[in-house]
């Protein structure tokens, strides 16, 4: 098994050992839930509700503000209670739908299994996902949709899905890859049939070896599809790193992955894709970890988009000591939350508990210009100049030192001896050079 | 529910800290200090321990002059100290290895702000300024060590002088490194004023049995240069660690290889040797402890390539040309100087650079 990789990176230690042998459980629908009508880059959806309507488990209750953008649907069968400000998993405060769960589990209309989905034209395939509300999983929550519509300048031949799940902790894709290889290899051919790809991979990394070996066993007898085990190294799950590593293709600075002919997509957005098509089921539920050395029991949870994380600790029995961090996503591109109620969304890969003491230092001390962050970055950049312009406001020199082709993977932190806050600098930076690009438009 | 800590991504550390860093090298340099004691004996101990006690606390007089936060756990005063005084004869006054670094943290790095600001190496520009000053005290005071260390082939040497009763070159074996000695033979020799014992001699000092020699350390030289294998135990410690990098030490002994090889022999072009030019003087302490300096090198992968080249070219074009028998510190001063240029030039390209960015 010869594993492939990218050039820079880092190894932190993957502490998936905490929830990679639990299998998925159920989380059953909470009393209230909360639906942001942001989940997903581009436009927040519509509300198509108003407060008192009763809704049922399946129905739509917003809609897609444009093209990029996603319709949303009731997790449960219930009543909607209110429309207003809610905290987010990013940490900012956002518009969400508040339904209140009647318990009954009443699906607008019987889910059905419709076996002939793949004889679906490519349009009408496409139109389902749309439908359903699908964004990517994987953490950046891009609409489907848009991702399986390429201009017709870009020819797609290779379809990647990911399941490296890189990020430490997160074992959600794993638990995923495990337990419906099936249906995450039909997702995989609706995709690649909806861009007539002939080339399909599955990346995932050398720690889920398992995963790997059940893929191997069931893509053996075919010729277009094909694992590709990746090495230990973050961030291998991104998707232009993933890329080099499974075609060797680099996607050009500042591009798109259909520049050279790839969609990537999550393996979890596979498996949505299959449940829309077959059996017409809108995103209303994702696999999410609930993890960290002080959570009591770590577990990987089916959860309804919309339940707090509060009750998600509950359920996974609470911490054994005090909280000292709480973060939404992985801990190393995740967000720090002030509290625990900011709702599981559809690209809530998990949360992840820290101790106090294992909560860094994050005083800076001034840059050794040791380099070690240039040779931690994927991208090729240089963080240490990158956040030295910013904080001295030259932001143009920061443009030119490329600072948007940074992914904030935070790889440059990571090996930081000063403990320098590369990665909020970079932020600030990259705002900051988006608004002297729009102003000189 | 308590308060919980909020801060940007990255969440977790690799644990690493300027702290951490500056202790390792300090643990990386023992064995070379080690080694000084076999060779030398107490005195070189003795010497370090004055060069970091004086590197330590004129530290902490300065920031506390200043007021400003004192640092000197973070170790790296330590390090500029031992450094320093690996750049010295064993027996060399007491006072120099104090002067000197007095000179390196004041002049050398408190000045400009501190860790992280000063633009050359603080241990080197200390040797620079003691080099200048007491020329006499930093270049002898190992002659003695040579003439004792020399249990198999510098004795095998002296029995060449005696038969050849060249009694010039028998002065200059007592009072000179390895390298003073090959680099003055072979001046000599070029120039047309040597015999053909020294010839031999020079054959003598670049063969195998001889080259051991300098490898283990059995040789005259500075506290900290003597022992290239020790040297490398510690740097395999730092490379381990990721706290140094391939390029700079690669680089600049590549390059002194190559170029010593071209011109560094006494049978025209291509005839140096090259194992010679590389264990002997302070070049595997340079290029794995000073020409590493975090600080004063380049951040770009590329300007550190041009950073090692440039000082294996500097130490070659001054051993061989120049006034100096070492070139050593001075070839990193310099490309130290050059650091900041270096980066300019050097921009990295981003991952799937394109030259013209079509739309």
């Amino acid at each position: 098994m010869c594993a492939k990789t990218f050039k820079g990176g880092i190894h932190p230690h993957d502490h998936k050992h905490f929830s990679n042998h639990k299998a998925i459980e159920k989380f059953p629908a909470p009393e209230k839930l909360y639906i942001p009508l942001i989940q997903h880059i581009g436009r927040p959806a519509l509300p198509i509700v108003k407060v008192g309507d009763e809704v049922k488990k399946g129905q739509k209750i917003a809609e897609a503000d444009g093209f990029v953008s996603i319709p949303l649907h009731s997790p449960v069968s219930g009543k909607v209670t209110k429309i207003g400000p809610y905290p987010h998993p990013t940490g900012t405060i956002q518009h969400a739908i508040e339904i209140e769960n009647d318990a009954r589990n009443e699906w607008i209309s019987k889910l059905i299994d419709d076996e002939q989905y793949f004889a679906l034209s490519a349009e009408k395939m496409k139109g389902r996902i749309q439908e359903a509300g699908i964004c990517g999983m994987g953490g950046a929550g891009f609409p489907t949709h848009v991702k399986l519509s390429p201009p017709e300048n870009r020819p797609i031949d290779t379809v990647i899905l990911n399941g490296v799940e890189c990020e430490p902790y997160l074992t959600s894709d794993h638990r995923l890859m495990l337990e419906y290889p099936e249906d995450i290899i039909a997702g995989l051919r609706i995709i690649m049939k909806i861009l007539g790809a002939k080339r399909g991979y599955i990346g995932i990394e050398l720690n889920k070896k398992n995963a790997i070996t059940i893929f191997k066993q069931m893509l053996r007898d075919q010729k277009n599809i094909n694992v590709v085990p990746c090495m230990l190294r973050y961030p291998q799950g991104a998707e232009k790193q993933l890329i080099y590593a499974a075609t060797k293709r680099k996607v050009p600075a500042g591009g798109l992955p259909m520049d050279v002919g790839v969609v990537v997509q999550n393996v979890g957005t596979a498996f949505a894709i299959y449940e829309a098509l077959r059996y017409h089921k809108p995103l209303i539920e994702r696999i999410t970890t609930i993890s960290g050395a002080i959570v009591n029991e770590p577990k990987n949870l089916k959860v309804p988009i919309g339940t707090p994380l509060s009750q998600l600790l509950e359920y996974c029995g609470g911490t054994s000591e005090e909280i000292g961090k709480i973060i939404s996503g992985g801990p190393m591109m995740g967000f720090a939350l002030p509290d625990m109620e900011a709702p599981a969304t559809k690209t809530t890969s998990g949360f992840v508990f820290l101790g106090n003491k294992e909560v860094i230092d994050t005083t800076e001390a001034p840059c050794l210009h040791c380099g070690r962050c240039v040779d931690a970055c994927p991208m090729n950049l240089v963080p240490s100049f990158i956040a030295d312009n910013v904080k001295n406001g030259q932001y143009e020199e920061a443009m030119k030192l490329s600072v948007l082709d940074c992914m904030e993977c935070g790889s440059c932190g990571y090996v930081c001896p000063s403990h320098i806050q590369l990665v909020q600098w970079i932020k600030i930076g990259k705002l900051e050079v988006n608004k002297l690009k729009r102003q000189d438009k | 529910m308590s308060l919980v800590n909020v801060s940007c991504s990255p969440h977790l550390h690799e644990q690493v800290s300027v702290r951490r860093v500056m202790w390792t090298v300090v643990i990386a340099l023992l064995p070379a200090l080690l080694a000084a004691y076999l060779f030398f004996g107490w005195r070189s101990i003795w010497i370090t321990i004055l060069g970091v006690i004086a590197a330590v606390g004129t530290e902490a007089l300065v920031q506390f002059l200043t007021k400003k936060p004192i640092t000197i756990s973070d170790g790296s005063a330590v390090v500029t100290g031992m450094l320093l005084a690996f750049n010295l004869p064993p027996l060399t006054p007491w006072w120099i290895p104090v002067i000197g670094s007095v000179f390196a943290i004041t002049i050398g790095k408190q000045i400009f702000g501190g860790l992280g600001y000063n633009p050359v190496n603080p241990a080197l520009l200390g040797r620079a300024f003691l080099m200048a000053s007491w020329p006499v005290q930093m270049t002898t005071g190992w002659a003695t060590k040579l003439a004792n260390a020399g249990i198999s082939t510098v004795s095998g040497l002296k029995q060449t002088l005696i038969t050849g009763g060249d009694t010039q070159l028998q002065n200059l074996i007592t009072s000179a490194t390895p390298l003073n000695l090959a680099q003055q033979i072979r001046g000599d020799i070029i120039a047309g004023t040597a015999g053909d014992s020294a010839r031999t001699i020079f054959h003598q000092l670049s063969s195998l049995d001889y080259i051991k020699e300098l490898f283990w350390g059995n040789i005259g030289g500075c506290i900290g240069e003597v022992s290239a294998a020790a040297l490398i135990l510690g740097a395999a410690i730092l490379v381990y660690k990721h706290y140094i990098e391939w390029r700079i030490p690669i680089g600049y002994i590549g390059t002194v290889a190559f170029l010593s090889w071209m011109v560094g022999g006494i049978d025209g072009l291509f005839s140096g040797p090259i194992l010679f030019h590389i264990f002997s003087g302070g070049l595997i302490l340079g290029a794995f402890f000073m020409a590493t300096d975090m600080v004063t090198t380049p951040v770009t992968k590329n300007g550190r390539l041009i950073f090692g080249i440039g000082c294996g070219l500097l130490t070659v074009v001054i051993r061989t040309w120049g006034g100096y028998p070492e070139g050593v510190s001075y070839s990193i001063l310099i490309m130290n100087v050059a650091t900041p240029f270096i980066d300019k030039i050097t921009p990295q390209k981003p991952f799937g650079y394109r030259k013209k960015s079509k739309k």
